[in-house]
């Protein structure tokens, strides 16, 4: 009998995400050509919203228990917070200074780790990808760790007579998947809206007690397969686009002879076609 | 489901004041607020009279961020393009309990909901409270959404000026355009120095001022003027049903008053960084709502409790008293039973001792009176056109003063008798 059909606990639906900048706000350092993340308001990577969304939708209609997963900083709770107070059940943060400079192997890695010690899973949501790295790689390694089947890009996931079937964007189309749990899901940015927090759930993060902070040690993760020395990603250069500066034209005047200019001049600078 | 002794709607002044109140008497509280942080929806003239909040927290003054103490009182009577002004300075304005002072509500609103939390209740912001969850005939909690609620023995309405709930849980009709005025608000930057130079003022001194006349173009209304530490907050109230009347912007009504050369004087090379606009509870204590119900109070702005006599806009001072006379009945009626309507009917005794009851009703009239639309147009100007020939000396023969006054009143087309009456109903209500 599959999990979905027992009454013996409820099905677990885990959820990984990450906190990035807000995606309004990005900004390169000028000298490090890294992402600026200190003093920028930060968000839910929106791909992963997406897919609290889904695990949302599967609670309210299975009774499911939404466990938030994530790895980082501290200050990442703050975007677990959110995640209960929109309608997860608890939250788990991987946090220690060893993985700093983790790229997306060790990443992957380490969070296959935690969630087994979590454990009891039956469906793994991620976001199929974050948007301030658009990789895309974490999700799958995901999966390959733990050897589950795999449904990636999905806009939909339904939970039917025990096995999960998932509608997946395809560049000609969409198809439909099924696949038995446990298995993992990629969820595309954008398919839904996600909802807003909770009077109720806002008041669960006050009381206290829904995130746990676990470290490499907590977990067993093994400290020489992660970091930045363990990374083989090397960032070799990153450019940032510069727009062409502005001619700064002011065409003033009557309107009728102030518009016919204007055209004319973006005819002749080859902007618009006559 | 989550549930609480009782739910405060709003961190204003009068919800922060109740949920301290109560989490201090030992109650589960929930305060709730709309806003992403307490404050940042408040919107107010600038100034606090500081009376009720030395009865809620006695060491205010250590840590309040308080911008500037007001030792400086004018009240200013515009016509076209000139000011008769009526200062009176004294230190003593800015000491004890008679002390007020000009705020931001963003830091003061933030820093009194710290308190309250302090104290134990918890605080939520970034949820409005769409509705109150009723069942029998009482109130049972509040609800944000269907799924949603939560539960609470009694809800202390502390909605603000647009009262919806209040109005939702049928203790006030809807809002009729005569009991309400517009409020606006901009905030120009300046630094200390200049304000401090300007208006000849020390390190944490500041100065209040109230207009008529021409600040709200003849319309009944008036203008204010705080000095913040950085920055003049300046505005003005007027009546909506004038400016539907009259069928005038209150933008249009700001921008003149503002391009007065008596207040450019004032704010002269500032810099406009912020605009706001809030509804104003006018008829103080003739709009009253039904103060209370079965497991519901209301307080502050909601309940209509704020004065406008002329020469002092109160509103947070008020706001204070009521926040805490309701932890206060909300004590009284569990002593009592419980908080039915019954045993929350001592709410009023204790806005009584509270003094928010006693200056509503003394200065009941002063609404009634401030509606008399001579005060606005007629009276400045004739105040105004004596002034102007008191200091004119240009040759042509001086008047006395009596003869002035008296030319001046017979030009300004009011019959002695009708001058007399506003005087004395002038001097009665306020």
């Amino acid at each position: 009998m599959s999990p979905a059909d027992s009454n013996a606990r409820p099905l677990r639906i885990l959820v990984c995400i990450k906190q990035v900048p807000k995606a309004q706000e990005l900004q390169v350092d000028p000298v490090t050509q890294t992402l600026k993340r200190v003093g920028v308001p930060s968000e839910i990577n929106p791909p992963d919203a997406n897919a609290l969304e889904i695990a949302l939708t599967l609670k309210d209609r299975h009774a499911a228990e939404v466990v938030v997963l994530s790895m980082g900083p501290t200050s990442f709770d703050e975007s677990l917070e959110r995640a209960v107070a929109m309608g997860a059940d608890r939250a788990v943060l991987l946090t220690d200074r060893i993985l700093g400079g983790s790229d997306t192997v060790p990443t992957a890695y380490a969070l296959s780790e935690t969630i087994q010690k979590i454990g009891g899973y039956d469906l793994i949501l991620t976001g199929e990808e974050t948007t301030d790295a658009s990789t895309g790689h974490v999700g799958p390694g995901i999966a390959g760790h733990l050897d589950l089947p795999q449904i990636t890009y999905v806009s939909e996931v339904r939970i039917v007579d025990g096995t999960v079937r998932a509608r997946r964007t395809a560049e000609d189309g969409t198809e439909w998947w099924q696949t038995a749990m446990p298995s993992l899901c990629t969820v595309n940015f954008g398919c839904n809206k996600p909802r807003s927090p909770t009077l109720t759930g806002k008041i669960r993060v006050k009381r206290g007690g829904v995130i746990a902070h676990w470290s490499c040690a907590d977990v067993g993760i093994d400290p020489k397969k992660v970091g930045l020395l363990n990374s083989p990603t090397i960032v070799a250069k990153v450019d940032t686009i510069r727009l062409p500066p502005r001619a700064g034209h002011i065409f003033s005047g009557e309107p009728k002879e102030t518009v016919r200019a204007l055209l004319e001049a973006l005819i002749r600078d080859r902007v618009i076609a006559p | 489901m989550e549930r609480f002794d009782a739910i405060v709607v709003g961190a204003g002044p009068a919800g922060s004041a109740a949920a301290l109140t109560l989490a201090r008497k030992g109650f589960s509280t929930l305060l709730v607020e709309r806003g992403r942080s307490p404050g940042v929806k408040g919107m107010f003239g600038g100034r606090i009279y500081s009376w009720a909040l030395h009865d809620l927290l006695p060491d205010w003054a250590k840590d309040c961020p308080v911008e500037r103490y007001v030792v400086h009182e004018n009240m200013a009577f515009l016509a076209e393009d000139t000011a008769l002004t009526i200062s009176f300075d004294s230190p003593k304005l800015g000491e004890g309990r008679s002390a007020s002072f000009t705020a931001l509500r963003a830091k003061f609103d933030s820093w009194l909901a710290k308190k309250a939390q302090e104290a134990g209740a918890v605080l939520v912001t970034g949820i409005r409270v769409d509705g109150l969850w009723q069942e029998d005939g009482r109130i049972r909690g509040v609800l944000v959404a269907p799924n949603d609620r939560v539960a609470a023995d009694v809800v202390v309405i502390a909605e603000g000026a647009t009262s919806v709930l209040t109005r939702s849980a049928g203790l006030k009709a809807d809002l009729e355009p005569r009991e309400v005025s517009v409020g606006v608000k901009e905030t120009i930057e300046l630094p200390a120095e200049a304000i401090q130079e300007r208006f000849g003022l020390g390190d944490k001194e500041g100065a209040a001022f109230v207009f008529a006349g021409q600040a709200s173009l003849g319309l009944r209304g008036g203008g204010f003027l705080y000095t913040n530490q950085s920055t003049i907050s300046l505005g003005l109230v007027v009546s909506s049903e004038d400016l539907a009347r009259e069928k005038v912007e209150i933008q249009e009504v700001q921008t003149r008053f503002r391009m007065h050369p008596a207040v450019q004087r004032w704010i002269r090379g500032g810099k406009v960084t912020e605009y706001s606009a809030h509804l104003v509870p006018e008829l103080g204590a003739g709009m009253m709502p039904r103060l209370w119900g079965d497991g519901v109070l209301v307080a502050g702005d909601a309940a209509g409790f704020l004065i406008n006599n002329g020469y002092t806009f109160r509103g947070v001072d008020l706001a204070i008293a009521s926040g805490i006379a309701a932890g206060e009945a909300v004590e009284a009626a569990r002593a009592a039973g419980g908080p039915r309507a019954a045993n929350l009917q001592v709410y009023e005794k204790f806005l009584r001792s509270r003094n928010v009851l006693p200056d509503l009703e003394r200065f009941r009239r002063a609404p009634l009176y401030m509606k008399n639309e001579r005060l606005f147009d007629v009276y400045p100007r004739m105040l105004l056109e004596i002034a102007e020939r008191l200091y004119t000396v240009d040759g042509s023969g001086k008047e006395r003063l009596a003869d002035i006054v008296l030319r001046e009143a017979g030009a300004a087309e009011v019959p002695k008798w009708k001058l007399l009456l506003d005087l004395l109903q002038g001097a009665r209500s306020m």
